[in-house]
């Protein structure tokens, strides 16, 4: 025993460190010494206890210090059980949790004693602070002890409605714990987790959803109601949560939603052509299959995803898009997983092989990234060879020269088995690419002159097999290798030239005899494979060309009976037997030639990964190529969707999450369940949908049931009313109780909503309602972003509740934008005082934007150009002006606001109205949500935010409708750039103390009389800058301050009076551009009479 | 412990053809395979029994899909230095079946990072030296697997600076606490350091000294607020005496230049890494001035992507200290300048023994700024026996065992062009090599980003003071091989 003896050796050394650190602080062992020379295990054990019933904390924790130390060099430390065990209620935080370590290790093994520490936990599960009450419960659940099972039990159940998430999310971990230690609770369990999946807070959802997936993955039913929920959540999970969530999403999709796909049936085959046409593709889908909105609000919302920093998320998000989205849209995640490459070799190793199987199927994604497999010589051969397979399946008639050349200095790797692996990779590209097959063929013959035996073995072998599979109009090939055997000296290759002679003998009538009189020659001294293909071709030559090899054969035969390997001695037998004839084998005889030279298969050459694909992506199944424990199948699209309705409970009553229970009335009321935020950007999601719907219902309603008409209408009416918080409620419960009333034709309708819904999705309407979810769930202050794209339109009239909460003049101005929206008969703007009262409510809601030290006014200035942005002449019926409205732009601080009108003068509609390409390219834009619609006639304003970082330098962006593309520039004039600021006389002094000498700028101008009025000259000032007037009391000087919307560099303009018609403007500001310029205008404004 | 002992060895072998005859009798295997040959201590073999026995008895009916059932840190020499189980012990020995692929791979890094066993899956990283490999029961993703392992090494690193045996074997409690804490029965709970740091620590001279006398303790008292905040990955009540924000904007080009000097392919690959010491919970955007360049990006997950979406600005509440703030992919479209070439004439003459080596490098594209630490190495052909060459500057090592040769050349020097010549003596009668070797060429650039991603600015916001803002850029030498 060797090792045991090494083993104790060992030990005591360690012993002996042991006691050296010990005699440090308290212990007082003086025994210490000793211990090196005994060295015996529970000698050792014997110090530890003494430490451990020690009254002081310091060694104790020294001794549990030793002890974890023990555990985790995985020796037996279980005799201390009882003396660790009466710490467990120390009050030394570090100790405790030593001692829990242990505790977790060895409970299973001293049950008895382990019980003895449950009380302690039982007291900590009460215990006031949520930390506390964690660790209790995780430590507890730890424990595998099945007589504390019921006691776990009621722990679960108690934390599952703790306040504290994060002690709920010890529950879900803990109920997965207890599920395998007594699958009888099963029943039991999954209540708990059907409440725990209830639960919106995002630290419980990962945990609770690995808790389904241990529990019950087949009780997909407790998932249709929190689906919606989950997706929402998911970008804001934690990222080990997300990739547990997303999997089981894609479980969930494949059997609640139909297939995406079966417009692509014909397309599967061809995938060239698909690609080419790829947007007519687009239209031809949404006129056959139509997407649950729910399916796309999962594949939306997993998007994002793709920019996460861990690779596993990345990953199940790839396999997300690549089983259930349509074919067109799984490209999408193709450059995230390239980038993965970049990661750790482990992670490339796996990523590549996914990607091999995907790139099987759809070699399309992966073709524009082909040098990103482009194998280094650093790489481990695993990693190359999975690149060379992927290269392979990527290889066509347009890429392979590039890839030949490439394989080619593989081919000299000085790793014999990658450079093995690329003669097998040409080889199949010559089979799969018959143009190149003659290239490849020639390229492998060239090799057999290469001196490596390996590589020259895999070169006959795959020419082998490529002369099979196109086996006329070779014989060159065969004559060639016949010239080459002599120099041939690896058996394995020099037995396939033979072979190859042997089957083709009839293609080379005249070199396979001779080839044969040389064998015959050397045949004792060939290797025993060659042998046998020595056999093997006398054989058939005999049989084809008996005249000429009958003597040859018969020597060779003779040889072969007298050999040394009785393979050969039999093989010899058999053949004489099978071709000679005799009186004896006349039966066999007469089908010797059948025997052998029938026809053979040729052999495929073909990806390795090819059978992979049965296997869902990114899981360890699909790594191994076997079923791995626990597998789940990913099942079939059902052919017909299972009613969406369970999902859609929500939709139709969107402020409340109805929870329903067997046995409950369905008018539980819960409006408490969601917070404000959500319950918000439901509301919101949902009254642009059922806006959508009701408008979409409206235009079809010839051919729809009457009956649907009624309903949809009701429906949409409903909804409407829901937002408008004013009747929430009564309303709430009307539609409830209509919807009771009706449910059953809705049901039947309800394929129509969807229909409707999906199509808005389709046009990017959705992404809207995504975003503002996005938004919401995320952070309060990113919030106000999606509200304000909108509530810069003239909505005036609608603003008349100031005092309302935030949320609801929001919600009403986005709703009513909407009607106006739908309505497009908004008139030109009239940015007029009202429209600053609504900036000032909002600016006064949406603090969070503007930083507070930053004191901006709104002007008291209303007179607003219009400049033209694009002429209706040159915009093919679009016609759009701007205006600077003057608001400080709430998308970002340092972005001005401009508003836009656009306006549709042609006879037909304009669609998809949008900003495109910018430049520079670095321009910050705000841009306005996409407008789906223009009627003739109509026009819409809209607002977005440009940084144009304090120049006058124009902003260029491309204006798009559906079809066409407008470049258009914006030019600031440089008051624009400014926004006013408050400022008390003194402090704009000071301030203007500071910023002398090069800050300074300062004209003598002469001022008409007529001009000379405080009112006048703040009218003229204002009119060309947007600064905010100094309240002074001097009356010949005019203070004006302001900021630079970019940079906020304060801009300070002040005008005195000297002798009447003279006066000395100054500007004082850092910005020394923007100064003269702003100089020049002021004095433009002022001097004109 | 030395190399493993004879016993071990044959106790293996013994095992595997147990396995091939008697593939359905695991069990009864497995406790042979306990017994005698991987004897730990008597003490522990006895409990290794027992534990056996116990998986006998409740063989549960399907197996639990803990995510990461256990696991085992092994070092270079093949000691199993650590193990952890977050459930029922697994027995050490189905690390044979590790060391039995260790075996087979040539080259350590060729151990498969998935290897099936009868009863378990064992997924392994290898980093520092040392093999995590982590022992899984069931149906799992295996990247979630790989990308945990590597992030408690990335914790480990953090930790205790370095990441190898003897850093652990030394902090094992505190490995052992932040094990405990990373994982709860096999599911990850806290990855994020900030929280981490909260909960356990980092140990320091200073303070393990200061536990000593006092006898404090280095686990946190308190649930990290962090973990319940809507922004987890920062702690809270940071403060600084002086508030600094840091980046580091790298970029690493990988390039395959082939034997003509044409480049086969070239990409940029970028982080941003930032190093952020501010007080309290500073709100900060950082923008660029040419975001457009940036193609393919992740971002920590502090980084509010909507708003980066929307306008290409970066706005985040940083975690408190080291933290990777953004990686992203040069779009493709972008020429990417090759900063190097190389100018090189290897022969190997057909009958001679010798062979003639000059390779030459020089700058090019890196708009005046100097390319430093220039580390050229390559694998030379296995026939070369030694080298005899003549750096103009700089070293150079060659290795005849691993044919590894190395030149450290420095700083390029545009008048004076570094320059490596001289002759290769090859084995007698050998025939001349075929391929010829691939050059590694490593380099730094300071004050470039060879993209010219420019940072445009820094802004904070939700704090008064006015913090330290520093930006500095560097472009590296990624995967950068010259082919001959």
């Amino acid at each position: 025993m060797s090792s045991a003896a090494l083993y104790n050796d060992q030990t005591g050394v360690e012993t002996a460190v042991d006691a050296g650190q010990e005699s440090t602080p308290s212990t007082s062992n003086n025994s210490g010494a000793a211990f090196g020379l005994f060295s015996a295990d529970f000698k050792k054990n014997e110090d530890l206890k003494e430490m451990l019933e020690s009254n002081k904390e310091s060694p104790k924790l020294e001794a549990m210090k030793r002890i974890v130390g023990l555990i985790a060099k995985g020796k037996n430390a279980s005799e201390l059980f009882p003396a660790v065990v009466k710490n467990v209620a120390s009050k030394n935080i570090e100790l405790k949790k030593l001692v829990y370590v242990y505790l977790v290790r060895y409970a299973e093994e001293q049950q008895d004693l382990a019980l003895l520490s449950i009380s302690t936990f039982q007291r900590a599960l009460k215990d006031p602070n949520q930390f506390i009450r964690a660790s209790a419960l995780r430590v507890l659940s730890s424990i595998r002890v099945p007589i504390i099972v019921p006691i776990m039990m009621l722990a679960i159940k108690e934390a599952a409605s703790d306040l504290s998430p994060y002690v709920r999310k010890t529950s879900a971990h803990a109920i997965q714990k207890l599920f395998s230690l007594d699958p009888d609770q099963k029943e039991q369990l999954i209540e708990v987790i059907e409440k725990l999946l209830k639960d919106k807070s995002t630290l419980v959802a990962g945990s609770v959803v690995m808790a389904f997936e241990e529990v019950c993955p087949d009780r997909i039913d407790l998932i249709h109601k929190n689906y919606r929920k989950l997706c929402n959540l998911l970008v804001d999970v934690e990222e080990w949560g997300q990739v547990v969530i997303i999997s089981m999403l894609t479980r969930y999709a494949r059997t609640q939603f139909t297939s995406p796909w079966k417009g692509d049936a014909l397309d599967e085959n061809s995938e060239k052509a698909f690609y080419e046409s790829d947007a007519e593709r687009n239209q031809a889908e949404t006129n056959t299959y139509i997407m649950d909105p729910d399916h796309r609000l999962l594949l939306r919302n997993t998007k994002p995803l793709l920019q996460s920093r861990n690779t596993a998320v990345v990953m199940s998000v790839g396999q997300l898009y690549w089983h259930l989205a349509p074919k067109h849209e799984v490209s999408l995640v193709t450059k995230s997983l390239v980038r993965l490459l970049r990661s750790h070799r482990e992670v490339q190793f796996i990523v590549l092989q996914n990607i091999a199987t995907m790139s099987i199927q759809r070699k399309g994604m992966f073709e524009p990234y082909m040098k990103s497999f482009y194998v280094r010589s650093t790489d481990p051969t695993h990693i190359k060879t999975l690149k060379l397979e992927i290269l392979t399946n990527l290889a066509n008639e347009a890429n392979i020269s590039t890839i030949l050349r490439e394989f080619q200095t593989y081919v000299k790797s000085q790793d014999k088995a990658f450079a093995a692996a690329t003669i097998q990779a040409i080889g199949r590209c010559a089979t799969n690419i018959s143009e190149v097959a003659d290239t490849c063929l020639n390229g492998l013959v060239l090799l057999l002159s290469n001196r490596d035996e390996t590589v020259v073995a895999e070169s006959v072998v795959v020419i082998k097999k490529l002369l099979q599979t196109q086996p006329s109009e070779h014989s060159e090939i065969i004559k060639h290798m016949a010239k080459l055997f002599d120099n041939i000296t690896v058996p394995m290759a020099r037995a396939s030239i033979l072979w190859l002679m042997g089957e083709y003998c009839e293609k080379v009538p005249k070199i396979a005899p001779d080839v044969l009189r040389k064998m015959a020659k050397s045949f004792t001294a060939e290797e025993d494979i060659v042998k046998l293909q020595i056999v093997n071709l006398a054989a058939k030559l005999y049989l084809t060309n008996s005249k000429q090899t009958k003597l040859l054969t018969q020597y060779i035969l003779n040889l072969g009976k007298y050999d040394q390997n009785y393979d050969i001695r039999d093989r010899t037998r058999f053949i004489r037997q099978l071709i000679v004839p005799s009186e004896k084998s006349s039966a066999l005889n007469k089908y010797a030639r059948r025997i052998l030279l029938a026809a053979k298969p040729a052999p495929v050459l073909e990806s390795a990964f090819k059978d992979r694909e049965r296997f869902q992506l990114g899981t360890l199944s699909h790594s191994l190529n076997t079923k791995a424990a626990g597998y789940q199948e990913l099942s079939d699209w059902p052919s017909v969707a299972p009613d969406t309705a369970v999902r859609n409970v929500e939709i139709i009553e969107p402020v409340n999450e109805i929870v329903p229970k067997a046995g409950k009335s369905k008018h539980l009321k819960s409006d408490k369940f969601y917070s404000d935020e959500e319950e918000e950007k439901e509301e919101r999601s949902d009254s642009s949908s059922s806006e959508d719907g009701s408008s979409s219902s409206s235009s079809s309603s010839e051919e729809s049931e009457d009956e649907s008409q009624e309903e949809s209408s009701k429906h949409s009416s409903a909804s409407e009313n829901t937002s408008s918080e004013s009747e929430q409620n009564s309303s709430d419960s009307e539609s409830d109780s209509k919807q009771k009333k009706t449910k059953k034709t809705q049901k039947k309708k309800k394929a129509k909503t969807a229909a409707a819904q999906s199509d808005s999705d389709e046009n990017g309407n959705g992404v809207e309602a995504s975003s503002s979810s996005m938004e919401s769930s995320s952070a309060s202050e990113t919030d106000s972003d999606s509200d304000t794209d909108e509530d810069m339109k003239p909505a005036q009239n609608n603003i008349r509740e100031k005092s309302k909460l935030q949320v609801k003049p929001k919600k009403e101005v986005s709703l009513l934008d909407l009607d106006d929206f739908s309505q497009t008969s908004t008139n030109a703007p009239k940015p007029s005082v009202v429209s600053h009262s609504l900036l000032s409510d909002l600016e006064g809601l949406s603090l969070s934007n503007i930083s507070s030290a930053m004191q901006v006014t709104t002007s008291t200035f209303s007179q607003v150009k219009d400049y033209d942005l694009l002429h209706h002449m040159s915009g093919k019926g679009l016609a759009a002006k701007y205006h600077f409205p003057r608001q400080p732009c709430l998308y970002q601080p340092c972005m001005v606001t401009v508003q836009l009108v656009l306006s549709n003068t042609s006879d037909h509609s304009l669609e998809e109205i949008h900003i495109g390409e910018r430049s520079p390219a670095s321009l910050n834009i705000h841009c306005f949500n996409t407008i789906e619609r223009l009627e003739p006639g109509a026009s819409v304003t809209v607002s977005m935010g440009i940084d144009f970082s304090d120049s006058t330098q124009a902003a260029n962006f491309q204006l798009c409708t559906k079809t066409d593309q407008f470049n258009v520039s914006i030019q600031p004039a440089v008051g624009e750039l400014l926004m006013p600021s408050t400022m008390t006389e003194e402090d704009f002094c000071k301030e203007q103390s500071k910023l002398l000498g090069m800050n300074e700028t300062s004209a003598t101008i002469t001022v008409p009389t007529a001009n000379i009025s405080r009112l006048a000259i703040n009218k003229e000032i204002l009119s060309v800058a947007n600064v905010g007037a100094v309240p002074s009391n001097q009356s010949d000087v005019h203070r004006f301050a302001g900021k630079a919307v970019s940079s906020g560099s304060l801009v300070l303009v002040s005008l005195s009076l000297q002798q009447s018609p003279t006066a000395l403007l100054t500007v004082n500001t850092e910005k020394s551009v923007m100064a003269s310029m702003l100089l020049r205008v002021l004095t433009q404004a002022l001097t004109a009479a | 412990m030395v190399p493993l002992p004879p016993v071990v060895a044959a106790g293996r072998g013994r095992r595997v053809n147990m396995d091939l005859s008697r593939p359905n009798l695991q069990l009864s295997v497995e406790g042979a395979r306990t017994g005698p040959q991987r004897n730990w201590g008597e003490a522990g073999s006895e409990e290794d029994f027992k534990v056996k026995n116990e998986t006998k008895r409740r063989e549960p009916p399907s197996p639990s899909s803990t995510m990461i059932h256990s696991l085992f840190l092994i070092n270079a020499s093949g000691d199993i230095f650590l193990e952890k189980h977050w459930k029922s012990v697994v027995s050490r020995s189905v690390c044979d079946y590790f060391f039995e692929a260790q075996e087979r791979a040539s080259e350590p890094e060729n151990v498969p990072p998935v290897i099936p066993t009868p009863h378990h899956y064992l997924i392994s990283v290898l980093r520092h030296r040392i093999y995590f490999v982590a022992v899984i029961q069931s149906e799992v993703p295996p990247l979630f697997v790989i990308e945990f392992l590597h992030r408690v090494v990335d914790t480990f690193q953090d930790y205790f600076g370095v990441c190898t045996e003897a850093a652990i074997k030394d902090n094992v409690v505190v490995v052992y606490e932040l094990l405990e804490e990373m994982l709860d029965n096999g599911f990850p709970l806290a990855t994020e350091s900030n929280i981490l740091k909260e909960l356990i620590k980092p140990p320091t001279i200073l303070r393990t000294m200061v536990n000593t006398i006092t006898g404090s303790t280095n686990v946190g008292e308190q649930l990290p607020t962090g973990q319940l905040s809507v922004v987890p990955w920062r702690r809270t009540g940071v403060k600084y005496t002086n508030n600094e924000a840091y980046f580091d904007v790298v970029e690493e080009i990988d390039a395959i230049i082939d034997k003509s000097g044409s480049t086969i392919t070239a990409e940029i690959q970028g982080v941003v890494d930032a190093c952020v010491k501010l007080t309290g919970m500073p709100d900060l955007t950082l923008s660029f001035m040419n975001p457009r360049l940036l193609d393919d990006v992740s971002f920590h997950p502090c980084v509010r992507f909507k708003r980066w979406e929307a306008e290409r600005i970066l706005s985040f509440i940083p975690p408190d200290g080291n933290f990777r703030l953004l990686s992203y992919h040069v779009s493709s479209q972008n020429l990417v300048a090759i900063p190097v070439y190389v100018k090189h004439n290897i022969t190997f003459r057909e009958g001679s023994s010798q062979g003639r080596f000059d390779m030459t490098l020089g700058p090019k594209q890196t708009m005046g700024k100097a390319v430093e630490a220039v580390l050229v190495s390559s694998q030379l052909p296995r026939g070369v026996l030694n080298v005899n060459l003549n750096p103009s500057q700089g070293t150079y090592t060659f290795d005849p065992v691993t044919k590894l040769l190395s030149w450290d050349v420095g700083k390029i020097n545009p008048q004076k062009l570094p320059n490596l010549k001289g002759s290769m003596s090859l084995q007698a009668g050998a025939s001349k090599p075929d391929e010829n070797p691939t050059f590694n060429i490593q380099f730094k650039i300071q004050q470039m980003a060879i993209s010219g991603l420019k940072v445009n600015r820094l802004d904070m916001y939700g704090e008064k003071y006015k913090p330290f803002k520093g930006i500095k850029y560097m472009t590296k030498a990624g995967k950068f091989q010259v082919r001959t």
